[in-house]
């Protein structure tokens, strides 16, 4: 009921907002411990993000996979289901686009191939869900332990079949063949080129778009089908779901495909995108990232991209960082890292009803 | 009350406490002489919970002072209860159930970081505890292995080793057999003879005789009577339980029922632990007609309206509606329920009838979410949604007829409403109604069973279930009354009065069960 008084922006904006301001504040003392300027660091950070063409480039590549696996772990979360497999799906779901790319590179056009690969990924990433999907519905397995299990197994799956299978003859490296470029997804540099729009070289690429679409399917699912419904009503209330006769093992279960196919999307951007051929560990993390992106993004499309291009920011203002300053080595940017995943995600509650208190006694008196 | 020379074990002055707008408890007075059984009796909702939880210090009373054994107390939580002497043994056991009686009866006592001196101490304390009030049970013995009875025996030794001198017990017999109530009288009385004060909180009135000193009955958050057991009947506790409230009015004709719609036969089901929670329920719903389901909550209601909503499957026997047969072999689910045409206004409408983050539009369409309606060919149609909604609010006086106010915002009458506009609205042919005015105030109450009674005169079947006996007098043309899940009586409402009714749902009735037989 005390929710009523408290205003939107408040949840919306202003907590996430101070979250990540304590996690710089305690970044800030890191780098002071360091002997090195917080404020020249920050500068630093900034301006490699998004002071200049490239850097908001390779931001915005690394956004484009953590909407994916956001978008993914929110889907999830709005039916009430945790699911930190993200990974394992983005994993297997680069697979989906790689196979299908090494097939039909060579006899296809990618206005053919680009669909076959969403629907690869998109495929693989839900078969890589949907066990623990239906061992939640059916079995009561919980899916938090599950999808976490299934992260390691997609790990030892990727390298067994990398290494057996799809390694090139006579190379030592773990990796699939290079992909013919029809099956290269369009660069953005490249794809506004033609519109007269110049921008420096970046990895960014046509999966970006995908993302954006990916957003608004979403939010069109959630909040305007009856699925979305259905989906809401057992994330908010399962006994209510069950007298709505809403079948609950069912929405379990594609609510976690879907889930499972948004994570493999990753795959488009990683395997299609950049790397253009399949590799180990892909995946980096994006997952788990997307975990702590959905939970700043309040589990909404538009949150979840302004959060992803904040940890987007963070990936690559964290390169640009450790550059310039010598002594901020790439750990010291992931103990960044992760002190916004941390006041963000683990300890989002902390300040939560404090904050809130304030402006529902502010809202009484 | 008790000439008694040693101070009393619990006195409490005008106790009140406030949820909201409910008044859960007002202005209670109650004396406890030390060494007594204390019975405090009442219907479900009359405040016996929240007054022990305020002697237990779950909640802090709003005004009113507490003395316990003559000193003035005060109770901010359940540690300060424990540090008074103050025990209880809550309905619902809160035992570690894969931890010894032991370990269980330690915990939170365990007298240093070391558990092993702590343990010593305890078998030995435990040891004379046992011999001391006849409770014996074995203390390296898994919880969950051991029997309800002995369970809550385990209870009543965390208490005791904790230094209670008053024990409450909160519907005790809640969970046990009639020989393992039986027991634990026993028990209690062994208790009193050591100097033990017990608070007995429950609803049954054969409880209250066999085993008490004294009574206090408890109605709608106040605190009506005080009497001695000896001194009073089972008829004078019922009618004082339910009390002389001021007739419910609903203006209606004589039901002019049109013939068998829905016709239950010997209903049962089991539930998760193996308890049987419906028993050979069987009876005949006609059109036209409201058929009242009387009884202290807790006796089979619930789970009657979730086999006949489609929400629980049967365990045995048959429901015969629309042409078709449902059975354990051949359950229908809620959805399926629906599309024949049976509505369901259920119980808690917070739990169950709304998602109370939804906007009202959105929970206007709670479980017809996938009529066409309210569907195109994929996203919902949600002007359709809107304008439905504010045409409903308009018709059934929904305040405010906001259709975009989250529906936890509006007040309980508004709340149901719109559940029972939702149910109502779909034309049904069976309306099942759960406690349909709960939390709902006077002028709503008056405005819901007018529509109720409407939709009876237009020819539908409505069974209706309600724990306040004015609101299934009032509506009612045949009342069923539950007791352990199972019919124990039926009667024509012409021929209930509170005080026979009262009885049936202690099962303490002695006359005919069933007045029906011959009217029909």
């Amino acid at each position: 009921m005390n929710q009523a008084k408290v205003p939107v922006w408040v949840s919306i904006a202003l907590i996430p907002f101070i979250n990540v301001m304590l996690a710089f504040f305690v970044s800030a003392l890191v780098i002071l411990a360091l002997g090195e300027d917080p404020i020249e660091a920050a500068g630093y950070l900034i301006y490699g993000a998004f002071g200049y063409e490239e850097g908001i480039g390779y931001t915005l590549y690394y956004a484009t996979n953590l909407i994916f696996t956001g978008l993914a772990v929110s889907v999830a979360f709005k039916a009430g289901l945790f699911n930190i497999g993200g990974e394992g799906q983005a994993y297997i779901g680069g697979l989906g686009v790689g196979l299908v790319c090494l097939w039909f590179d060579s006899s296809l056009p990618l206005m053919v191939i680009a669909p076959l690969a969403i629907i690869g990924g998109a495929l693989f990433g839900a078969a890589w869900a949907y066990i623990p999907a239906y061992l939640q519905a059916r079995r009561g397995s919980h899916v938090v332990i599950t999808t976490i299990m299934f992260n390691f197994i997609a790990s030892s799956l990727m390298v067994y079949l990398l290494v057996n299978w799809l390694k090139q003859d006579g190379r030592m490296s773990p990796n699939s063949r290079t992909f013919e470029e029809s099956a290269w997804l369009p660069y953005m540099h490249e794809l506004l080129a033609p519109f007269g729009i110049e921008l420096s070289e970046s990895p960014l690429n046509a999966s970006f778009l995908w993302a954006l679409i990916c957003c608004v399917f979403v939010w069109g699912l959630i909040w305007h089908t009856r699925w979305g419904y259905q989906l809401r009503t057992l994330g908010t209330n399962a006994t209510a779901a069950v007298y709505a006769g809403i079948d609950n093992s069912k929405v379990t279960i594609w609510v976690m495909l879907i889930s499972g196919g948004l994570a493999g999307f990753v795959g488009l951007n990683e395997i299609m995108g950049v790397n253009h051929s399949l590799l180990l560990n892909f995946t980096a993390g994006y997952g788990f990232a997307g975990i702590a992106v959905s939970l700043m993004g309040r589990n909404h499309p538009v949150g979840i991209i302004v959060a992803a291009i904040l940890f987007g920011a963070l990936y690559q203002g964290g390169s640009e960082l450790a550059f310039e300053i010598p002594t901020i080595t790439p750990e010291i940017v992931v103990v960044i890292q992760g002190l916004v995943i941390l006041f963000s995600g683990a300890l989002e509650n902390m300040l939560k009803d404090r904050i809130e208190g304030f402006f529902i006694r502010k809202s009484v008196a | 009350m008790n000439d008694n020379k040693t101070p009393l074990a619990i006195e409490l002055r005008d106790i009140s406490k406030r949820f909201g707008a409910v008044q859960a408890n007002k202005d209670i007075c109650l004396q406890v002489p030390t060494g007594t059984i204390h019975g405090i009796i009442g219907e479900n909702g009359a405040g016996k919970s929240t007054l022990m939880s305020i002697i237990y210090g779950f909640y802090e009373a709003d005004t009113g002072e507490i003395e316990i054994g003559g000193k003035k107390t005060h109770i901010r939580t359940s540690e300060d209860a424990i540090q008074a002497g103050i025990g209880m043994v809550h309905q619902h056991f809160m035992l570690v159930e894969n931890f010894t009686v032991l370990e269980n009866v330690m915990l939170g006592a365990e007298g240093g970081a070391l558990l092993r001196q702590g343990k010593d101490d305890a078998r030995l304390e435990l040891k004379r505890l046992a011999s001391e009030y006849s409770l014996d049970v074995d203390v390296d013995a898994i919880v969950e292995e051991l029997p309800v009875g002995l369970q809550q025996r385990v209870e009543i030794l965390k208490a005791l080793y904790r230094g209670a001198k008053i024990l409450i017990l909160d519907e005790p017999t809640g969970v046990l057999t009639p020989q393992e109530a039986d027991h634990l009288f026993v028990i209690l009385k062994s208790l009193k003879e050591q100097g033990v004060t017990v608070l007995l909180i429950t609803h049954k009135l054969r409880e209250i005789m066999a085993s008490t000193d004294n009574v206090s009955v408890m109605r709608q958050g106040q605190m009506v009577a005080h009497r001695e057991t000896k001194n009073t009947d089972k008829e004078e506790l019922a009618e004082l339980m339910v009390g002389k409230k001021v007739r419910l009015k609903v203006d209606k004709d004589d039901a002019k029922p049109t013939g068998l719609v829905l016709s239950a036969k010997k209903l049962s089901l089991v539930d998760s632990q193996g308890v049987k929670r419906l028993k050979d329920v069987s009876f005949e719903l006609n059109a036209g007609e409201i058929v009242g389901i009387a009884g202290v909550s807790g006796n089979g209601q619930s789970e009657l309206l979730n086999v006949l909503s489609g929400i629980s499957s049967l365990s045995s026997g048959e429901i015969q509606f629309a042409g078709e047969t449902i059975t354990a072999a051949n359950p229908k689910n809620a959805s399926q329920m629906r599309d024949l045409k049976m509505a369901h206004v259920p119980e808690d409408r917070h739990k169950m009838g709304l998602v109370t983050g939804f906007e009202a539009y959105e929970a206007a369409i709670l479980g017809y979410h996938n009529s066409s309606a309210y569907n195109g060919s994929i996203l919902l149609n949600r002007k359709a949604m809107l304008s439905e909604c504010e045409e409903r609010m308009a018709k059934w006086d929904v305040r405010p007829p906001n259709p975009h106010l989250k529906t936890a915002n509006f007040s309980g009458g508004n709340q149901q409403k719109i559940v029972i506009a939702r149910e109502v609205e779909q034309n049904p042919e069976v309306l099942l109604i759960g406690q349909p005015t709960r939390g709902v105030d006077i002028g709503a109450i008056e405005n819901i069973h007018e529509e109720i009674v409407k939709l009876r005169d237009s020819g539908k079947a409505i069974l209706l279930v309600s724990v306040e006996l004015d609101e299934i007098m009032a509506l009612s043309d045949r009342i069923l009354v539950m007791f352990d899940g199972a019919v124990v009586g039926e009667l024509p409402a012409s021929d209930a009065d509170e005080r026979t009714l009262g009885l049936m749902m202690a099962n303490a009735y002695n006359g005919p069960l069933s007045k029906t037989g011959d009217k029909a």
